[in-house]
């Protein structure tokens, strides 16, 4: 048994505790996202707009929470239109909001490149949020690289408080400095919750539409002037962060200066409490002079940040002697370990003692598509008919692996159909190719390549996969669904005659939970030659309601253990302990079950029966 | 309220994770899967320790959560708490709400003084039932709560689930698991009810204090000898043996039509069309002997026979 506290350190602890109490009620937890909806709304905007994507999807959930009269929030097709709706209402004179993943921001540079020349009228601020570790992404990027690009700001919170507070900040940067602003998060932040205190909304004037063509239409003759003010712009810029609070020296012993910021300077301090730090408010620019009079005081410099070394290449520039990423590792998610361990690298820290950890083989637990997904016979199809498949991003992206294990690619929103396109464009394939997008991944990026695939005529099957909602990012509205983000009524797109217009011949619309239609349009479909679509529809079971219909069981005297049914990697599914010839035979979770039955489709006898109810 | 607790802390034989919770940040990682509400119990610890004036932060992953994948929140509080992860080897408790995640983060405990407060209900993934080759052993986590108990000197591992269900609300069960966990925090227990009725369906509230109470009359009670004992007997069901073995599929070339069947239902891939159009087993190495073609097909084309 472990060792007991005495009963008066207890009491000590709780004097302790209702002491601080005093200190911190008049905040409360808030995830990173929350506070900088909170940010948002504080600062006065007016209009935010944004496509969901993991790890910013909360952001503009929280923001449709706040009063319509107060602002806009409307979930856009996709991160580049949010952009431009969020860039219309800085021309029409009223601050402007919108947000993203960091793949999001690649989808909305377009925008940006020719807006940061623009500048804005009402403020314009960006938040990126990366996502270091890909706990849900394609990629790694970092998307500070942008702010170079664009030649924009980025300031980097470090926790939920920051996250408000440099959120609020950054319109009047915006709007003193006439540049949009990026707000840079990442997973870490986005989703951890710490202590905030809030403020109140202040009311910014509208200041109308101001009419001035050689700044807000970018003809060349304009845009070459405006080059020349984005870089008179940085240097102001500089200036001002030179006596930033953004920017704060916390001084320690002179052995060593770290110059950190973001997520990694908790780190920083949870391993080097004591040491030197300048904590960094902007990853660009950076405050020159004050960053000159940090590395007077200290012996030696070593930059931490997260990802790419982009402060530790500003610094190299301007010619300083510098350490970062010869220490810390370039890609990755940072944790204290991680920090400790560079510091180690460093001479800084002693070696890390090797713990006796205790030596379990982990199980391994995949992610899964949920007990009765519609998405599950699409993939069960295009397995049997040998398919070369290109996936698309979404829950659906979960079929690349076993058993389903039926997506050959996967490469960003809607690549599905141009990828699809060019593979038959190759001649080459001999499978049927099909390219597989959800519905609001087909709104963000695949009608285009849709027109485009008849227009070239390519020899691709479509198959759109709608379950009636944005559902990898916890169950978004979009135009298909009839409704808007504040789940008012709104108009719905109806495919049938959108892919009609297109120019597509050959088009099918089919129930999901039908196993033998879906294999049977899917066959004919991949005979047509030309683009053939099949459009699968049944709603997803988690959202906008999460269904559940009477559980089928298995009678487990006529069960042969053929396991068909486990084909489709269904979390109700399991093994009973009963063997059939060597062969487990399998049983149902009837609290999972949600009476989709498919496994009874697949089975190969008809021990799966529905529950038999009492009448 | 303070001769409350002490009664209580007299009364129970309880660890404690906090005596020095002024200088260093106490450590509470709460680990399941994706549905089971892992977040729900951290935010009622997050909420609870901000009340109670430390400051704290809970950092957890979304995206993959609602997909039964495997789920975990960090919780830190103390009088100053920078980085909102807690580092390998550093938990004061470890909160498991399904047996096998506890067993994934065991790593992160303190080693000597972590505590492990587990339920011992068991969220078997289709993946540990992939093997279909005869006899194959499920692929869920072997170690046994006695087991574990001999690896570490503070495993508390319930049937929260179990209990719960009784109750008349199996989501009871991580109630259940914030009793077991109050225990080992100096925080008032009436403030730990006030929290948990805040955060818990109105008309669960009753259910939720008796989960509550459970979880911490578990603790009173706990006696790790005879759980071990308990377990032990329980433990390793006996495998039927099986005694009818197969061969790999034959193929009567003339009874196949083509048809395509087997080829598309065998989950291992390993039949195809020949030139002749007829089934074939062309990666014999990769079949289980799991009978689906035999069973499928039309014709009675495919049979596997017994070996002798």
């Amino acid at each position: 048994m472990p060792q007991l506290a005495e009963n008066k350190s207890k009491t000590t602890t709780i004097d302790q505790a209702s002491a601080k109490a005093k200190r911190n009620l008049d905040a409360r937890p808030m995830m990173g996202n929350e506070a900088i909806a909170r940010g948002v709304w504080e600062a006065g905007v007016r209009v935010a707009a944004a496509y969901p994507g993991t790890p910013s999807t909360e952001i503009m959930e929280n923001l449709g929470k706040y009063p319509a009269e107060d602002l806009h929030a409307e979930w856009s097709t996709n991160e580049k239109v949010a952009l431009d709706v969020a860039i219309g209402g800085s021309f029409a004179g009223v601050r402007s909001f919108t947000s993203m993943k960091h793949v999001g921001l690649n989808v909305a540079s377009d925008s940006l490149m020719s807006q940061t020349y623009i500048g804005v009228n009402g403020a314009l601020v960006l938040v990126v949020c990366d996502d270091p570790g890909i706990h849900s992404s394609q990629n790694e990027q970092d998307s500070r690289i942008f702010g170079q690009l664009a030649m924009v700001p980025v300031l980097e919170p470090t926790d939920a408080q920051e996250a408000l507070d440099y959120t609020k900040l950054a319109f009047d940067i915006s709007e003193q400095f006439d540049t949009p602003v990026i707000v840079r998060s990442t997973t870490r932040l986005s989703h951890t919750r710490s202590l905030v205190k809030t403020g109140p909304r202040k009311e910014v004037p509208c200041k109308g539409f101001l009419e001035q063509p050689t700044k807000n239409v970018m003809i060349p003759g304009h845009a070459r002037v405006r080059h020349g003010a984005l870089l008179e712009r940085e240097r102001l810029l500089k200036e001002y962060l030179e006596d930033s609070e953004l920017n704060r020296w916390e001084e320690g012993s002179d052995e060593v200066g770290i110059v950190t910021l973001s997520t990694a300077y908790t780190y920083v301090k949870e391993m080097m409490p004591d040491a030197s730090v300048l904590k960094l408010g902007t990853s660009y620019p950076l405050p020159e002079a004050k960053i000159r009079e940090f590395y007077a005081s200290v012996k030696r410099v070593i930059v931490v940040e997260e990802l790419e070394p982009i402060i530790e290449n500003q610094l190299k520039v301007l010619g300083l002697e510098v350490e970062g990423k010869s220490l810390f590792p370039r890609e990755g998610e940072f944790s204290t370990e991680v920090v400790q361990e560079g510091f180690a690298n460093a001479g800084l820290l002693p070696p890390i003692p090797k713990l006796e950890l205790i030596d379990i083989q982990p199980m391994a637990r995949p992610p899964l598509l949920c007990a009765g997904c519609p998405h599950t016979t699409a993939y069960m199809a295009l397995r049997a008919l040998n398919s070369r498949v290109s996936g698309d991003i979404g829950c659906y992206t979960l079929a690349a692996v076993e058993p389903l294990k039926a997506i050959d690619t996967s490469v960003a929103m809607g690549s599905s159909i141009g990828n699809a396109a060019g593979i038959a464009m190759a001649g080459t394939e001999t499978r049927p190719i099909v390219a597989t997008i959800g519905d609001s991944t087909f709104l963000h990026a695949g009608i285009p390549p849709l027109i485009n695939a008849v227009y070239n005529n390519a020899n691709i099957t479509v198959l759109l996969l709608d379950n009636h909602i944005t559902a990898m990012t916890g169950g978004q509205h979009h135009p298909g669904t009839g409704k808007n983000l504040r789940g008012e009524v709104a108009p719905k797109v109806d495919y049938e005659a959108l892919i009609k217009s297109i120019g597509v011949k050959w088009f099918r619309k089919i129930d999901s939970y039908n196993m033998g239609s879906v294999f049977q349009s899917l066959r004919e479909a991949t005979l047509y030659k030309g683009v053939a679509v099949v459009i699968l529809d049944r709603p997803c079971v988690l959202d906008p309601v999460k269904l559940k219909g009477p559980a089928f069981q298995v009678k487990s005297e006529s069960c042969t253990g053929c396991q068909a049914c486990m084909n489709l990697g269904c979390p109700a599914i399991s093994w009973s302990d009963e063997l059939y010839e060597g062969h487990h035979k399998v049983q149902i979770d009837e609290a999972a079950c949600i009476g989709c039955s498919l496994c009874a489709q697949v089975g190969s006898t008809n021990c799966i029966q529905p529950v038999e109810t009492e009448h | 309220m303070m001769t409350e607790l002490n009664q209580a802390s007299s009364k129970n034989a309880q660890p404690v994770a906090q005596t020095q919770v002024a200088k260093v940040p106490v450590n509470v990682l709460i680990v399941g899967v994706g549905g089971q509400g892992v977040i729900m119990v951290s935010k009622v610890l997050a909420s609870l320790c901000q009340q109670q004036g430390y400051e704290v932060k809970q950092s957890e992953v979304h995206g993959m959560a609602k997909r039964g994948g495997s789920v975990f929140s960090h919780v830190r509080f103390g009088e100053k708490v920078y980085s909102p992860t807690i580092p390998v080897g550093q938990a004061d408790v470890l909160v498991a709400l399904e047996w096998a995640e506890g067993l994934r983060w065991l790593p992160y405990l303190k080693p000597e003084t972590g505590i492990f407060i587990a339920d011992t209900q068991k969220i078997v993934p289709p993946f540990a039932c992939r093997d279909r080759k005869h006899g194959a052993a499920n692929g869920y986590a072997k170690e046994t709560v006695a087991d574990i108990s001999q690896m570490i000197s503070n495993c508390y591992a319930a049937d929260a689930g179990t209990t719960a269900a009784e109750l008349g609300n199996a989501r009871a069960a991580n109630t259940l698991l914030l009793g077991m966990l109050s225990t080992t925090l100096d925080f008032p227990e009436s403030e730990w009810r006030d929290i948990i009725s805040k955060f818990v369906p109105p008309k669960t509230i009753d259910i939720n204090m008796q989960a509550f109470d459970q979880g911490r009359e578990w603790v009173e009670r706990y006696d790790p000898a005879a759980l071990a004992q308990g377990q032990a007997e329980a433990g390793s069901v006996a495998q039927q043996p099986h005694q009818v073995q197969f061969e790999l599929p034959v193929i009567t070339e003339a009874w196949c039509k083509s048809c395509d069947i087997c080829v598309k239902f065998c989950p291992e891939r390993c039949l195809s069309l020949n030139e002749n159009q007829v089934a074939e087993l062309t990666k014999p190495e990769l079949c289980t002997l799991c009978r689906i073609c035999e069973r499928l097909c039309p014709d009675f084309a495919i049979s596997l026979n017994y070996k002798h």
